[in-house]
């Protein structure tokens, strides 16, 4: 198009203004100046300082989640110890148990025994006992009934009588 | 597209006020040869068009031009306009043109923005977040200082922050600026953009010569070769020094002036064509379109004169060898 050429063709389009380039040069920079104070120190120390707090919370949780795990298996460990030692103490336990109840049933075995002998020897004892004196007393009748005899031996009569008498006073004793 | 001077603001209202009847379908003003029968209409004013294209279109270009460029006069149709003063200073003209206004209006916004925005800050603890503007401000400034600055400088960043983020800012406000009605593209003047290069290559300058010293720098433009060859090379790395900045003034001006025209342009078809179809159907939604485009260019030429600028001052302060030097020049 003929337009095109001519703004081609125009040439100030390329054509140089000191005093823009002038006003351009100074405005930048008092502007760089002042949005340096006022803007983009604190913008930059924000986005930095926020950039240090992310990094440090991701930090402090990478730890706090080691220090869980770590506590975690701790107390797995403990949880296992703590089983083991109520199992060791049950079991010792029912061992203690088991030899305490078969001592005692022996020992009252023993003594069962023990009191058991011990009445016989005592049955025993009385047996003899009683049995020497009935024949201390056996004896003692005998003399006693040789005696009567003894003192009644001219009479027959007499004899009979002590005799029959001596059985009637056994009997009577006996009763 | 709505930036225009007294002409062209007449002609615009002309045109809004013809299609907006054409659009709701009431052809009252519009006699019966434009709607109904639309192809012979714009056949017609193709004709008309043919006759009389030569003084329409060198008025087109006039307009266009006198639209891009720098004057003094700010005008403001169809409520008038306003006559800047011209400043003379021991011969040196420093008028006050229609750019420097412009360019002082992007200070104040600058300024009071980042006034507001600043004392937010200073007023926020490391574990509050920031809400709204200072919010949206943020997610700028945050984008320069990592994946602009921190990317490309490297070690040592910090320094150079406040004048990458400064020049992002201005130049975004700038171009911005330049899509409001009755604005001016300061960014669209080669003075503007020349001056912002010039600053990026003494910033990139000072830093090489800082990191390098003097002995490093005057061995950095020996290229590491053999004596023999420095009458060659030392002046292509003098110039090498100089195409940066060129490079960013042309890129920055080109893109910014291309597409006022183009805008302007579209518009100027209409009138050309002396057609409200052609209005309506094309010059408009084309228009709107390519300002659209020029919202998205507004960013990525300040992102890309930012991080150009960056990447100079990361090559020229970088303790690399030359030859990472030249591909990284050759990959930009």
């Amino acid at each position: 198009m003929l337009t095109s050429g001519i703004i081609l063709l125009e040439g100030s389009l390329l054509s140089p203004e000191p005093g823009l380039i002038f006003w351009t040069a100074l405005t930048f920079v008092i502007v760089l100046l002042i949005l340096k104070k006022v803007a983009w120190g604190p913008i930059i120390t924000a986005l930095e300082e926020r950039e240090k707090g992310i990094q440090s919370s991701i930090d402090t949780a990478h730890k706090a989640k080691d220090e869980a795990e770590a506590i975690l298996r701790q107390n797995r460990e403990l949880l296992a110890k703590a089983d083991a030692e109520s199992d060791k103490i049950i079991r010792e336990g029912k061992e203690y148990a088991d030899k305490l109840r078969t001592d005692i049933n022996e020992k009252a075995q023993a003594e069962a025994q023990k009191m058991i002998s011990s009445a016989k020897d005592e049955i025993e004892q009385e047996k003899r006992r009683a049995l020497q004196e009935l024949r201390n007393e056996v004896a003692d009748l005998a003399v006693k009934g040789a005696e009567k005899i003894i003192r009644t031996a001219l009479d027959a009569d007499i004899q009979k009588k002590i005799v029959d008498s001596m059985i009637q006073d056994l009997s009577t004793k006996r009763n | 597209m709505k930036r225009f001077n007294s002409k062209q603001v007449t002609a615009f209202f002309r045109v809004i006020a013809l299609v907006l009847p054409l659009l709701l379908s009431a052809n009252t003003l519009v006699s019966a040869s434009t709607e109904p029968k639309a192809p012979v209409a714009v056949s017609a004013s193709a004709a008309v068009s043919a006759t009389a294209a030569a003084p329409e279109e060198e008025k087109a270009g006039e307009v266009i031009m006198h639209h891009i460029l720098n004057n003094n006069v700010f005008a403001f149709p169809p409520f008038g306009e306003v006559h800047l003063p011209k400043v003379v200073v021991g011969g040196f003209d420093i008028s006050i043109t229609k750019h420097v206004v412009m360019l002082w209006l992007v200070s104040a916004a600058l300024l009071i923005v980042f006034s507001i925005v600043g004392g937010k800050y200073r007023g926020l603890s490391a574990r509050q977040a920031p809400t709204g503007l200072s919010n949206a401000m943020e997610a700028l400034i945050d984008f320069v200082r990592l994946d602009v600055a921190k990317a490309n400088i490297g070690h040592g960043y910090e320094k150079h922050l406040p004048y990458l983020i400064t020049v992002f800012m201005f130049i975004l406000f700038c171009n911005l600026f330049g899509l409001i009605p009755y604005g001016a593209t300061a960014t669209g003047n080669i003075n503007v953009t020349l001056t912002l290069a010039v600053f990026t290559f003494f910033v990139t300058q000072i830093a090489a010569l800082k990191s390098h010293g003097l002995k490093g720098f005057l061995q950095h433009l020996t290229a590491g070769t053999h004596w023999a060859l420095w009458i060659i090379i030392v002046p292509i790395e003098i110039i090498g020094l100089f195409t940066k900045p060129f490079a960013l003034t042309v890129r920055l001006f080109a893109n910014m002036t291309a597409g006022h025209i183009i805008i302007l342009s579209l518009i100027f078809i209409s009138f050309i064509l002396k057609s409200y179809v052609v209005a309506g159907a094309v010059s408009v939604p084309f228009a709107i379109f390519i300002y659209l485009l020029e919202l998205f260019v507004a960013f990525l030429q300040a992102f890309i004169f930012t991080m150009l600028s960056a990447l100079f001052i990361g090559l020229g302060s970088a303790h690399e060898g030359h030859a990472e030097h030249e591909a990284g020049v050759a990959h930009h």
